[in-house]
Parts: C-alpha cells; sequence; structure tokens
C-alpha cells in the first residue's frame, strides 16, 4: 500500500527532522532514495534545486512533489499532512513545557548532544549526492560539475543569494551541455 | 479583521515569499509577526527561535505553530500552519504536474545538470558556520556519524536516537558526580 508508506515514511521525517531544512535532508534521502527507491540520486537533487527556487520550506516542498511522483495528489496531500503532523502536535506541547524544561540540564544535554549528530547528517546528505551508489545516478559528471560546485561554495562565503546561484547554475548547465 | 484570518493571512505571505527555507525565514517572520503585528514580543522571539531550532521539524512549520497557539490557542495553531503550508503545496503541485513533460527536452535537462552541483555545495555552506565554537570530540563523532550514514547506509534515526541517549548519559554521570562531591 504506497499511500501507507508514504504516510509512515513522512512521519518518520516530521518526527525526526532535527536541524530544520538541510538538516533533514538525509532523512529524506535515507527514505526516498535509499530506503524505498522511489527516487535515483540524481533526482532527488532535481527536487532539492527544485525547492531551493520555489518558495517554502524544503520539507514540506520534498514532501509534496515526492508523493506527487509516487501516488499523484492523493499522494502528495498524504505526504504532506504526514511530515507536518508531528510538528503541530510536538510544537504544541513544547510551547506548553519547554520554557520550564529549557534549563533541565537533561533537555540542554540531549540537544547539545545532537548537534554533531545534525552536522553528520548534513555532511552525509552531501556525500551521497557526490558519490551516490551507481554512475546514472551520478550528480558530478564532469570537470564543469567540480568547477561549478567550487564557485557555489566560494558564491555561499561571500553570501550571494543562494537562488541566484541555482539560477546562474541552470545557465551555465544550458550554456555547456546544450549550446556546446 | 478575524484574528485567526489574520493568523492565516500572515503566514501564508511567509509561506509564499521565503525561498531557501529554514534560516532565510527568520527575518521575514520576524517582520511580520513582530514589527507589524506585534503578536509577539522580542524577546519572546528569541524563546520561540531556539524553541523551532530545537525540536524537530522545519522551522518555518514549527514558528507557526508556537505564535498560533501563543495568539488563539489549538484552532490558531491551525490557522498558522495551513497558511504556511498552502503556497508550497499548491506551487509544486502546479511544477511537479508540468515537469514530468518537460523534464526530457533537452534544454531543461541541461540546466539541471547545471544546478545538481550547485545544489550540493548548498547543502555544504552552511557547515562551515555550524561548527563554530565546537569541542573536537564534537567534530570527530560529526564525522563518523556521517561515514555511518553515507557509507554503510545506517539510518539517520538511530544515530540521532544514540546522540540523544550519549546527552542522557553525560547527564546522569555529571549529576552523580556533582551530587558525590557535595557530600
Amino acid at each position: 500500500m504506497i499511500l501507507l508508506e508514504l504516510f509512515v515514511s513522512y512521519l518518520k521525517i516530521g518526527f525526526f527532522g532535527f536541524g530544520g531544512g538541510y538538516g533533514m535532508l538525509s532523512l529524506i534521502q535515507h527514505e526516498v532514495v535509499v530506503q524505498h527507491q522511489w527516487l535515483t540520486s540524481a533526482e532527488f537533487s532535481d527536487i532539492v534545486a527544485i525547492s531551493q527556487i520555489t518558495p517554502g520550506p524544503i520539507a514540506i516542498n520534498s514532501a509534496t512533489y515526492i508523493g506527487y511522483t509516487v501516488a499523484g495528489f492523493w499522494g502528495s496531500l498524504v505526504a504532506t499532512f504526514a511530515v507536518c503532523m508531528p510538528a503541530l502536535t510536538l510544537m504544541i506541547l513544547l510551547t506548553r513545557f519547554f520554557l520550564k524544561l529549557r534549563n533541565n540540564p537533561y533537555v540542554h544535554n540531549t540537544i547539545e548532544a545532537m548537534k554533531p549528530a545534525v552536522i553528520g547528517l548534513i555532511i552525509s546528505a552531501a556525500l551521497l549526492l557526490m558519490f551516490p551508489a551507481t554512475k546514472e545516478e551520478a550528480n558530478f559528471i564532469d570537470a564543469w560539475s567540480w568547477i561549478l560546485f567550487a564557485g557555489c561554495l566560494a558564491g555561499s562565503h561571500f553570501k550571494v543569494n543562494p537562488i541566484l546561484m541555482i539560477v546562474l547554475s541552470a545557465v551555465a548547465g544550458i550554456v555547456i551541455y546544450y549550446v556546446f | 479583521m478575524n484574528i485567526l484570518l489574520a493568523l492565516f493571512w500572515s503566514f501564508f505571505k511567509i509561506g509564499l515569499f521565503t525561498f531557501g527555507g529554514g534560516y532565510a525565514m527568520i527575518p521575514i517572520i520576524e517582520r511580520e509577526i513582530i514589527d507589524k503585528r506585534g503578536w509577539i514580543e522580542k524577546k519572546d522571539f528569541l524563546e520561540l527561535l531556539t524553541l523551532a531550532q530545537s525540536a524537530p521539524g522545519p522551522i518555518a512549520l514549527n514558528s507557526s505553530v508556537f505564535v498560533g497557539y501563543k495568539i488563539r490557542g489549538y484552532s490558531g495553531a491551525l490557522a498558522a500552519i495551513l497558511g504556511v503550508i498552502i503556497p508550497s503545496f499548491v506551487i509544486i503541485i502546479i511544477v511537479a504536474t508540468f515537469f514530468a513533460d518537460i523534464r526530457t527536452n533537452p534544454v531543461v535537462d541541461a540546466a539541471f545538470k547545471g544546478m545538481r552541483p550547485a545544489v550540493v555545495a548548498l547543502i555544504i555552506a552552511p557547515i562551515a558556520g555550524l561548527v563554530k565554537g565546537m569541542k573536537w570530540w564534537m567534530l570527530a563523532l560529526a564525522a563518523v556519524i556521517a561515514v555511518v550514514v553515507w557509507y554503510f547506509g545506517f539510518s539517520p534515526i538511530y544515530l540521532l536516537l544514540a546522540s540523544a541517549a550519549i546527552g542522557i548519559v553525560y547527564t546522569v554521570i555529571t549529576t552523580r558526580i556533582a551530587k558525590n562531591n557535595g557530600k
């Protein structure tokens, strides 16, 4: 039952999605690319690219998009609903209790201990995109890929708008792979 | 204007005009919720950020629930979260509908070949800021987790749970030691 699988996957993503957008990428990737193989690694980066140039949180964008590609309109509705459920229920509970709990050493240390995990997960998401399981899924296809990659890293360092960088990379892609 | 409608509308705008998600949304939320509406005070905004970033889930979504719930309870939370979701949902449905048809177009294909390495760079870029002030063993832990998930295909969930457990065990041990020293 594909709708149920989508629901469970996105419920997990919503519940364990610590560290905001990029922190959640690794989880989404694990569920969607590694576990269920609903998408290839290249298709996954396409969705991240689309999420970057369209408004809204990346988790919602990817839930809607992947739900739609996997099971049409109902798939998108189920995945989006599932990814929002934990945020809705947990945040209401936390809004009521967290402020009292924040100075509790258990809560504080648990959150601190999860910070390196979130960073590790962001790195793993990037590594999976750079070195996917098969050649057909490759995001880096030639020297130009690495030049664009280095250019965008430098751009981020100098605080260039990320949307602008995605759009410029798309233009560069058209020039490199279509015009020539 | 009805407060629920106002909540919905404010978060609808936040959902519609924030690109790149997460941290990019913070200044926009700040302007809409504090400067324009005065729904929460500046000092509460810091609380909101701590909470929205510590809790699982997208920061924008968490913020909407926090503000909505503070102002109008459950129905407020629902109005705000719907506001933030609907723009992305509708836009992505439209994109997904057309993308399947144009995906094989050679120009679109070339554009995506250019965008993919850019996406990887944008994912890596924020790490430099996140690791600032971290101790060496935290960095080593991050590196181990990255390899375990990437190379060995472990579910990220296990590693998050393990990290949380480490935090709890650490607290148990340090509070024990503190108690013994107190005696």
